[in-house]
């Protein structure tokens, strides 16, 4: 018996976990898809009646306004963090003597959480008080900065929180990034006679695919999440202008008492989740099993 | 008395590929047994396999007469030195060779005791505070060497323990393996790519290529009678030579004929060759071709032959022909006087040579 | 062939002089955009609301006045409840510290058997336990809620605790994972030889080896925990709420008069505990965002 147990000791220990993954993780998964295809209102119902949910949740404009909200915000949040993220990383490789310093302070943001930050911006922001009034109170007195509170305009104040939080850590990955590559072939082409920024476009840049990939995927990963955010900075308005589906799925569930759309709402974020992050994880899995 | 190790028969597969095939191999107590091959041919698995480290699919593998095949590794009364010596990086020295004893049970008292023998047989006792990382190489080695020597165990085995060295070390080394190995008269398997190693080391050597045995035998024999072609050519540094040549049976044994571009074919005589097919590879060692001026012997036959390329290396001179279409290397002493595009008279010592056949690649001989 | 033009030596370093001016003003302007809204609310929690209004975003306070800090931390409303931070601070106490040390052990026991111990399938069960740390927690949001009320543990910190632990168990194990798998494989062998058993190796040879995977785990676990909102604010209540969602309330709260000050002195409050890691252990942090993110 005692034997036995050593011998499996590895699957014993790994099993609760892994039975905690199945039912906690793939159990809900499973259960939220199986509500999603009921009538529920404000308790569960188990008898399924087909994508009636799905139907609702693409007719209703609220959704629309999120999901169009969340391809908007998550185009400018990857691609200028990234790109900020990019230029910092670069300018930080160039041998900074105060690197150390420059680079605590670039990263800082990514330590905060999003309440924190949704709370600063939203007074930076703040259209009578605070920057707004401040370039105003500089003598520009036409200056308006209301994107806030503009229903058109208030999902970019969102990228402007979201990019100054997470660019920090894009140049982190980045600049660890421009770092791997072998010192040796940046010497060559150094005594090449090759001028720096072709170093960086022709050689460094095209060998960190696999870091780009990283980052959109963390970036990415963060942006569909981005709850905490919008809560903090415009509560999901004005009106819903701000919506994302993961503020969507939380009113329907919590406040609407709407079970059948937070479960379908949370199911489409799932499956565009699932769509970006599996093909990842199947590629950086074989890439470290060699 | 039973042979300290006996494998029988072994089998291991891993899914479909077959790694280790029909392996059989014993020694005897005080044998030292040399696994050598080139890497993937199995050797190290079967090292594995020995220390149950590694399951077998089917076989059997017996340890002082007792079978082993399902016993864990701890109570097959081995011990083992690994490539990186796998010492504990948090503990010292001591600590390093006394954590087994202390697995066992075994009293402080004791433990100290055999730790301080070990020590000071290996040189060590200096060394009991300090941390692997703080060691050198060789000392690790020592180290390592320190663990499996305080379990007093049936059958040391290692595993290309001086892979990791660099040259001049290796060879210090491995002439302290060799003195332990006198000294204590324990038995040992020894797992290395590098055929020196085998040679200087081994009282047996298992020659392994592709999961399959290919020849067991003493250090001699494997290099003056190589089973097979790939025994031959892997075997002793340079190489084997192996000549294509055409075989004539008459009243006297046979002759072989060995072409050559731009001259009359090089015909060598053996009387002792009862029957060989009509076309085989003659294998000769680079030390049995040699310089007619500076060699002499009844028994030797000499030929002019065609000289390529010269190499001076030290203590002897190498020198390149071409026979058969083949490149032939031909060990000569310092003194040659042998030039590059020039002719010359070689000996060729027929008493020493091997044939195989072309197809099968197996022994004739 | 290089292009090679006789360049004046003179002019090459004042070229270099310049664009390495160009680069650290690049930098700093940067390192403002960073700093500018840390100094904002310091600067905005350190002034009375009659200053706020009339003076501008950026000013230094005239007077400096900590009536904003006392009120963040003892008398701030967050729904009916007037008892500012202090309570919803020692919530994410009790909330965090447990979480973290149960999730750091299990993922390093975790980490040990998948690294070290590969067994049939256990490549695949990393796999499906990792995804696990990618979904939208969305999707687990009404299942959780659910189960919390029937077990007992809805509204309760223990229930939060239970629920970080098990979504965390994912990214710890893969800090593990990653760290144990550069240890050679001959070390783990060479204790079997000796007679040591799975745990005894364990705790003998992986666990000393392993303070600087713990010192970012834990840093990364207690981060992802202690700023967590979604968890929070679904499934705790009144009493039990941690920090984050109680500062969400003191600044969206619709009663009375909005006092910008507090707001801001609240949530350098929240902020604090893992502003003051990072900046005392950093480095740890970022190689933990970057662990398993870069090859090599």
């Amino acid at each position: 018996m005692m034997e036995w147990m050593e011998k499996q000791m590895p699957k014993l220990v790994l099993a609760p976990s892994f039975a905690a993954s199945l039912i906690f993780v793939y159990g809900f998964i499973g259960w939220t898809a199986w509500v999603s295809l009921t009538k529920s209102k404000l308790l569960p119902r188990y008898d399924i009646v087909g994508p009636i949910q799905y139907q609702r949740l693409f007719d209703s404009p609220r959704w629309d306004v999120a999901l169009s909200n969340l391809f908007v915000f998550g185009f400018l949040f990857i691609v200028i963090s990234m790109l900020l993220g990019l230029v910092l990383a670069i300018l930080l490789d160039q041998k900074i003597r105060t690197e150390g310093v420059i680079r605590t302070i670039y990263l800082y943001p990514m330590a905060l959480s999003l309440i924190v930050t949704g709370t600063a911006w939203k007074w930076i922001l703040n259209p009578g008080l605070g920057f707004e009034a401040m370039v105003q109170s500089w003598g520009w007195d036409s200056f308006t900065f209301g994107w806030l509170v503009d229903p058109d305009m208030a999902i970019y104040t969102v990228v402007i929180a979201g990019v100054w939080q997470a660019s920090g850590f894009v140049m982190a990955l980045f600049l660890a990034g421009l770092r791997s590559v072998d010192q040796e072939i940046i010497k060559a082409a150094q005594v090449d006679g090759i001028p720096t920024w072709r170093i960086y476009s022709s050689i460094i840049l095209p060998s960190m695919a696999a870091v780009f990939l990283s980052a959109f995927i963390v970036l990415a990963h963060l942006a569909i999440k981005s709850f905490d955010l919008v809560i903090a900075l415009t509560g999901g308005g004005p009106g819903y202008a701000t919506d994302l589906p993961a503020t969507y799925m939380y009113t329907m569930a919590f406040a609407r008492g709407d079970i059948g759309q937070a479960a379908s709402s949370a199911m489409v974020m799932m499956m565009v989740v699932f769509a970006i992050v599996v093909p990842y994880l199947y590629s950086e899995l074989r890439a470290r099993n060699d | 008395m039973s042979p300290i190790l006996e494998i029988k028969n072994l089998n291991k597969n891993y899914g479909p590929t077959n790694i280790l095939n029909d392996v059989n191999a014993s020694i005897e107590d005080g044998e030292f047994l040399v696994l050598v091959g080139p890497s993937g041919c199995g050797k190290s698995t079967l090292l594995n396999c020995i220390a149950g480290l590694e399951p077998i699919t089917s076989g059997t593998i017996r340890i002082s007469g007792r079978d082993m095949t399902h016993v864990s590794p701890k109570d097959r009364d081995i011990a083992m030195v690994f490539q990186s010596y796998a010492l504990y990086p948090t503990m010292s020295v001591a600590k390093n060779i006394t954590f087994g004893m202390k697995v066992r049970g075994i009293e402080k008292a004791e433990q100290d005791v055999k730790l301080a023998e070990v020590a000071h047989l290996l040189q060590i006792e200096t060394l009991l505070d300090r941390r692997p990382a703080q060691l050198s190489g060789g000392q690790r080695q020592r180290v390592a060497m320190g663990r499996a020597l305080v379990r007093n165990p049936k059958l040391f085995l290692f595993d290309e323990p001086l892979s990791n060295l660099d040259a001049k070390l290796r060879v210090e080394m491995r002439t302290e393996i060799k003195k332990l190995h006198q000294n204590l008269g324990a038995s040992m398997v020894y797992v290395t790519h590098d055929q020196i190693e085998a040679m200087t080391l081994a009282t047996k050597i298992v020659v392994m290529k592709g999961g399959m045995v290919q020849q067991i035998g003493s250090p001699a024999e494997i290099y003056m009678r190589p089973a097979n072609l790939f025994v031959a050519d892997f075997m002793g540094s340079p190489a084997m030579n192996l000549i294509p040549a055409r075989v004539n049976m008459n009243g006297k044994g046979a002759s072989f004929t060995i072409t050559r571009s731009a001259a009359p074919p090089l015909v060598l005589h053996d009387e002792n060759i009862k029957s060989l097919p009509d076309n085989v590879l003659l294998g000769l060692r680079p030390e049995d071709i040699g310089d007619a001026s500076l060699r002499k012997g009844r028994k030797l036959q000499i030929s002019n032959c065609h000289v390529d390329v010269v190499e001076p290396a030290g203590a002897d001179t190498y020198v390149l022909m071409t026979l058969g279409g083949v490149e032939v290397t031909a060990r000569l002493q310092a003194e040659t006087a042998a030039q590059r595009g020039a002719n010359m008279e070689f000996t060729f010592n027929m008493a020493k040579a091997s044939y195989f056949d072309a197809n099968t690649g197996e022994r004739l001989n | 062939m290089t292009n090679s033009s006789i360049t004046n030596p003179l002019r090459e370093m004042m070229k270099r002089f310049v664009l390495r001016w160009l680069l650290y003003l690049l930098l700093c302007t940067f390192a403002l955009y960073y700093m500018m809204p840390l100094f904002v609310m310091i600067t905005t929690s350190l002034k009375n609301l009659e200053e706020i209004r009339t003076g501008s975003l950026m000013s230094l306070p005239r007077e400096i006045t900590l009536a904003a800090w006392s009120t963040a931390w003892s008398s701030a409303c967050t729904g009916i409840q007037c008892e500012g931070l202090r309570p919803y601070f020692w919530n994410s106490v009790l909330l965090a510290v447990p979480a973290v040390l149960i999730s750091t052990i299990i993922g390093a026991i975790n980490g040990y058997v998948v690294a070290q111990w590969r067994f049939k399938l256990s490549n695949v069960l990393f796999a499906l336990m990792l995804f696990g740390c990618f979904i939208p927690f969305q999707v687990v949001l009404l299942p959780m809620a659910r189960v919390l009320g029937m077990t007992g543990l809805a509204g309760s910190i223990s229930g939060l605790i239970f629920v970080h632990v098990i979504y965390g168990i994912g990214f710890t194990t893969l800090f593990f994972r990653n760290y144990y798998v550069t240890i050679p494989v001959e070390l783990v062998k060479a204790a079997k030889v000796d007679g040591a058993s799975f745990w005894r190796i364990f705790f003998s040879i992986f666990l000393p080896l392993s303070l600087p995977i713990i010192v970012v785990t834990v840093i990364w676990q207690f981060t992802q925990i202690w700023n967590d909102f979604l968890f929070g604010v679904s499934f705790s209540q009144a009493g039990t709420q941690p920090i984050t969602v109680a500062l969400n309330n003191i600044v969206n709260s619709t009663t009375g008069v909005k006092e910008y000050n507090v707001d801001m002195a609240a949530a350098i409050i929240a902020a604090l505990p893992t502003l003051l890691v990072y900046i005392v252990a950093g480095k740890y942090f970022i190689r933990g965002l970057t662990a398993g993110s870069v090859k090599g």
